[in-house]
């Protein structure tokens, strides 16, 4: 029984979907508790969210 | 991953790399130098600004502090000098009632004993006269009396009591 | 203020980071209906002429040819055919219906062959070049034979010439080097006169501050970020102006080509190995303060990193910007698919909000990439002093 691909695609968008959406509701809640350090917080959030994008489109990429 | 690599276009990535890294190095010295150099000294003239005004203020500060200050001297100095005044007038006020004093006493003293001297040499006087006025009396009287022996002593002793009464 | 518009715009940021995931979901179906398409179309190849009628045939879609309101297969091909037309690169610069200018085809093949792209006639005939013949299929220019069979090496592939041409990309590209020359170069002749700045100035000014303020001197320090300047502003702007490019009916999609990116990539990957230190290498290669057996094992996971991060650096700018385009188009054909006006209220409305979208997209790529390259440059010239 093959699992066809589109499935994995749509597992790594969820995956990435989930792992960047975390990111997102931590920083605002990290900016919401300290709104001095939200543009460290910001360049924290978007690096993060970056990597995971880049690993999500890699893997749909090889999917 | 096959799309990737199909899609992959040499000649483009020539052209792209060419064209990007003349445009770094076209725009570096025509367009980021001078902007940046632009802004940097803007933001240089504008920290020297606010340094300046910053000094200024302090040196505004001050200048109003030593003004305050000479100011307060200087009302010191007028109240200091008021004071003196008024010291010096009532200490001259003083001095001359005391003064005035002293010679009013001075003359009431001089004045007592002129009188004195005046009363004792008016009643030298008066003796003096009495005494001469006493023997013309006297050198009348005796001219008629004296031959009496008796209303010569009664004479005599009758002017004595009045001298002494006197 | 400043928090408030930045807090906002990573939030809106965060909404579309799952818009490209279902994007690229929809893409990659696509992909996979082209491979099945393509393979079916090598076979026919293989077998001899069959596939240049199909390839009229599905041409004959793209330029206008009228499809019944009924036949909904068929729409979905014009569709597809459309979307594929716009991503893919194109020998010559078409503006709208039949406006437009052909534009110069460079060549090594047997010599370098320079002639312009009106000889393909839009693609549609054979091109004659001293003796040899050429085709365009799937914008690509092949070799064929002179009754426009394509030839075939020995491995059974389509021979394709080295080809260097001024396609619609790199003209796009030397346009825009062009446009931000003057457009810079303008900004800074009104410093001459004056420390404030006038005209565009006023406007670009405070996104080179914010370059330099908030990307390049908290990511590579004071100390060094003179150096990397020039490449982020000029990355950082190339980026974003080409994006923006791509959202103009003109319909170029040049960030949305693997090529541009990794050319891009390339570059960071070079300047920030080139400007390593020896902290940098050390922590590569033998990372401090770790146990000496794990080491090895790091600087194996550290140079696989090594490779990922311009390869990430490639893949998010290209695939943001493919699956934009894709989004966008494929909304707005769904129009046309439906063929109603129940459909085409939400559906414009759907690609309007995209398209803002994708305009903040834009952007926000050009930030990302710059901000990750500032942030690499950061690593390598970083002096570690805890050891």
């Amino acid at each position: 029984m093959e699992i066809p691909t589109i499935v994995g695609a749509g597992l790594i968008v969820i995956g990435a979907g989930m792992g960047i959406g975390r990111i997102g509701g931590s920083a605002m809640e990290a900016i919401g508790r300290q709104p001095e350090a939200s543009g460290k917080i910001q360049t924290a959030m978007i690096i993060a969210a970056a990597l995971i994008e880049g690993i999500g489109f890699a893997a749909l990429f090889a999917a | 991953m096959d799309k990737l690599i199909n899609d992959f276009s040499i000649g483009l990535f020539f052209w792209q790399s060419l064209v990007f890294l003349l445009l770094i190095f076209v725009l570096k010295k025509y367009a980021w130098k001078p902007i940046l150099n632009a802004v940097n000294e803007r933001e240089q003239s504008i920290e020297d600004a606010l340094k300046e005004a910053e000094k200024a203020r302090l040196e505004m500060q001050s200048l109003q502090e030593s003004n305050e200050a000479i100011l307060k001297e200087a009302r010191e100095e007028r109240e200091r000098i008021l004071k003196e005044a008024r010291d010096m007038k009532n200490k001259m006020i003083s001095e001359a009632k005391d003064a005035a004093a002293t010679e009013a006493d001075k003359a009431i003293v001089s004045a007592k004993a002129a009188i004195e001297a005046e009363k004792s040499a008016a009643i030298a006087e008066l003796k003096n006269q009495a005494a001469s006025l006493s023997i013309d009396v006297a050198e009348k009287i005796l001219g008629q009396e004296l031959s009496a022996e008796n209303k010569q002593t009664a004479m005599i002793g009758k002017i004595i009591e009045d001298v002494k009464f006197n | 203020m400043i928090s408030k518009f930045t807090a906002l715009s990573a939030f809106v940021g965060l909404m579309f980071f799952s818009a490209p995931a279902v994007a690229q979901d929809h893409g990659h179906e696509n992909t996979h209906l082209e491979n099945a398409h393509q393979n079916d179309a090598q076979n026919n190849e293989a077998h001899g002429e069959e596939l240049h009628g199909e390839e009229a045939h599905s041409e004959g879609h793209g330029h206008g040819a009228f499809v019944p309101a009924s036949d909904t297969e068929g729409r979905k091909a014009v569709v597809k055919e459309t979307v594929e037309h716009h991503l893919a690169d194109s020998y010559e610069f078409h503006i709208v219906g039949p406006v437009g200018f052909p534009l110069p085809v460079i060549l090594f093949d047997n010599g370098l062959k320079v002639f312009s792209s009106a000889k393909f006639q839009h693609g549609e005939s054979v091109a004659e070049v001293d003796g040899q013949y050429y085709v365009i299929h799937h914008s690509k220019i092949y070799k064929t034979d002179a009754e426009g069979n394509m030839l075939l090496d020995e491995a059974g592939h389509h021979i394709k010439p080295l080809d260097f041409s001024i396609t619609k990309n790199v003209f796009m590209i030397m346009f825009m080097a062009v446009f931000m020359f003057f457009l810079f170069r303008g900004v800074a002749k009104t410093y001459k006169n004056s420390l404030v700045p006038s005209k565009a100035g006023r406007f670009l000014e405070p996104l080179i501050v914010l370059i330099r303020d908030e990307i390049a001197i908290p990511n590579i320090g004071e100390k060094h970020y003179k150096r990397y300047m020039s490449f982020l502003l000029t990355i950082f702007f190339f980026i974003w102006f080409l994006n923006l490019a791509g959202m103009t009916p003109l319909g170029v999609n040049v960030t949305g080509n693997i090529a541009v990116t990794v050319s891009l990539a390339l570059m960071t990957f070079f300047i920030t190995q080139f400007s390593g230190k020896k902290d940098y290498w050390m922590h590569i290669f033998w990372m401090p303060g770790v146990p000496v057996l794990l080491r090895p094992v790091l600087a194996v996971i550290e140079l696989i990193g090594l490779v990922v991060k311009p390869f990430s650096l490639t893949i998010r700018l290209y695939a943001n910007m493919l699956a934009g385009h894709v989004v966008i188009m494929s909304i707005l054909g769904l129009i046309y698919i439906f063929a109603s006006y129940t459909a085409a209220i939400p559906f414009t409305g759907l690609t309007l909000f995209l398209y803002v979208l994708e305009l903040l997209v834009a952007a926000l790529q050009a930030y990302i990439f710059t901000m990750l390259a500032s942030l690499y440059f950061g690593a390598a010239v970083e002096e570690h002093d805890h050891h």
